[in-house]
């Protein structure tokens, strides 16, 4: 795939211009503009996402799932453009990572699907060789493998959150570039920038599952408010011991606040 | 990943080496006046959609190479295996290169497990090899059909993303198409009220996105029935010239009557038969 980068883009920009009767956002590459969230809760975690998927200015999917399953108990939230997901880590919140890298694709789709394709067949396979639920955090080791060994190629953010019997429920952030950290709240894709402010200003250790669910429905909606990238409905999900409880939260639904 | 092939496993994309000389060689041609032929793009109305019993994917039948029509009549939606069909979007060549290798590959795979092939394994392997070949592939798909889980319906993009929605549309008039359909789908409806939907939403692609004409093809697939309906309507149809002194049509008939031209002298040769000899074949 990296053969021959450096000549790629030129020559399909030239060979397909010539045709004006096809739209330039049938040219355009799928992404998924995106909010995506996950928290931890004793006892397992809440994740989040919006649902528009937008090819240029054309929204091809307005009722996107972006929460994929990976495992019985693991889920991995799919974005693109995760600017700046190192919210919630003190250490790294004084970094800026710049992540705008080669710039030739603008991220996509098709990378989450396929990277969330390859990891669930390898973590289904070593999990049938170990004879038991596989661990979150191998999940996540699994998609920095991907993410960092294809870094040039890929540019996909995701989110990797779960409940396993070692740690309880656990959330991990994977951004473009391939890094991998844990975290007891994040947020990433187009949208998250809006709502940093709000997270800061509401997040407290210790919520309950239903405090965790109000507070990321809460900000998805404020995100999604603000950034065009992001819309459609709130999809939630909450991960424990017992299982998987998935909602959806229509657009006539969602909370509303002073300004909207 | 896993993928099952006729002959060789899968390996990375296109080359890329020659590109530097073939855009020299297209300066150069252009320089002279001359300009390379373009790809032959299916503009297109294609789209599809769930009813109770199964799915009605329907397309429109123009195919463009630049500003002009090259067919007014092709074949958009294709079979991949007996309970599932895909409609074609994008570069002509690439929808049927890529539908006639999955759907051989599905063949061999139905043979293996002894099974009808399912609507998703079709999506799967349509998506690997579309990501394989990172978008340089221009094929944007409508996947659909019923197995023993029930009817599916699947849109798949050039770069390899998909969804799996209930009504899809794809192509340059996919956006007067989808229109029809976020009025009037309602979940659940008759296999007459889909076919009609999917007529409309194709006629509105047609009539208002120049890429997109002439007739409109349905392919209604339920259990156990495939309804191939080409054309299903002819929304456009050649005027015919006619010569008005004459009353008599002027368009089609190029056979001229015995008579027509003049016959000025006549020779006749006796071929004259010098050897023959039969040589015999071994046809076992």
């Amino acid at each position: 795939m990296a053969a021959a980068a450096s000549m790629m883009p030129n020559f399909g920009q030239q060979i397909s211009s010539k045709n004006d009767l096809v739209p330039d956002w049938t040219r355009q590459e799928v992404s998924t503009g995106t909010t995506i969230m996950a928290v931890e809760y004793d006892g397992g975690v809440v994740i989040g996402a919006d649902s528009r998927t937008t090819t240029g200015a054309y929204i091809a999917n307005r009722v996107t799932d972006k929460l994929t399953p990976i495992h019985d108990r693991i889920f991995c939230c799919r974005s693109v453009h995760p600017t700046l997901t190192l919210w919630a880590d003190p250490v790294c919140r004084g970094a800026w990572p710049h992540l705008l890298c080669g710039g030739f694709r603008s991220g996509s789709a098709a990378d989450t699907q396929a990277i969330a394709d390859v990891v669930a067949y390898q973590l289904g396979f070593h999990s049938i060789e170990l004879d038991e639920p596989p661990l979150v955090e191998t999940a996540a080791n699994l998609f920095r493998a991907s993410c960092y060994r294809y870094r040039e190629e890929l540019m996909a953010g995701i989110l990797v959150a779960g409940w396993d019997r070692r740690k309880g429920g656990q959330v991990y952030c994977v951004p473009i570039g391939g890094m991998l950290v844990r975290q007891p709240v994040s947020v990433g894709g187009s949208g998250s920038t809006y709502i940093y402010g709000f997270m800061d200003s509401n997040y407290k250790p210790g919520l309950s599952k239903d405090q965790c669910l109000e507070l990321t429905a809460a900000a998805l909606s404020l995100a999604m408010e603000r950034d065009g990238s992001s819309g459609g409905v709130v999809r939630l999900a909450s991960i424990s011991e017992e299982g998987v409880e998935r909602r959806v939260i229509l657009g006539n639904q969602l909370p509303k606040f002073s300004t909207h | 990943m896993a993928t099952l092939t006729v002959s060789r496993p899968p390996f990375g994309g296109f080359s890329f080496e020659n590109c530097r000389r073939n855009a020299v060689l297209e300066g150069e041609a252009n320089k002279v006046g001359c300009s390379l032929p373009a790809a032959r793009k299916t503009g297109t109305t294609i789209c599809g959609v769930v009813f109770k019993d199964g799915v009605v994917l329907g397309a429109d039948t123009r195919a463009t190479e630049g500003m002009v029509v090259a067919d007014k009549n092709c074949s958009k939606i294709h079979y991949i295996s007996p309970n599932i069909y895909c409609c074609g979007a994008g570069t002509a060549a690439d929808t049927e290169m890529t539908t006639q290798i999955i759907s051989s590959n599905l063949e061999l795979h139905s043979l293996s497990t002894g099974r009808l092939p399912r609507v998703a394994t079709a999506n799967r392997m349509l998506k690997q090899m579309l990501f394989r070949y990172q978008g340089y592939i221009g094929a944007a798909l409508v996947l659909g059909g019923v197995d023993c889980n029930g009817p599916h319906l699947y849109s798949i993009y050039p770069h390899g993303s998909t969804d799996k929605l209930p009504y899809v549309t794809m192509g340059s008039g996919s956006l007067a198409a989808m229109a029809v359909f976020e009025d009037r789908y309602k979940p659940n409806m008759e296999e007459e009220e889909a076919k009609r939907l999917v007529r409309d939403a194709i006629a509105a692609g047609i009539f208002n996105d120049l890429g997109s004409g002439s007739n409109i093809d349905l392919c209604v697939i339920t259990k156990g029935k495939v309804d191939y309906i080409r054309p299903h309507d002819e929304a456009n149809k050649k005027g015919v010239r006619v010569n008005e002194l004459e009353v008599a049509q002027l368009t089609g008939d190029y056979k001229y009557k015995r008579g027509t031209t003049g016959v000025l002298s006549k020779t006749v040769l006796d071929l004259e038969v010098v050897e023959e000899t039969v040589q015999t074949m071994d046809t076992s």
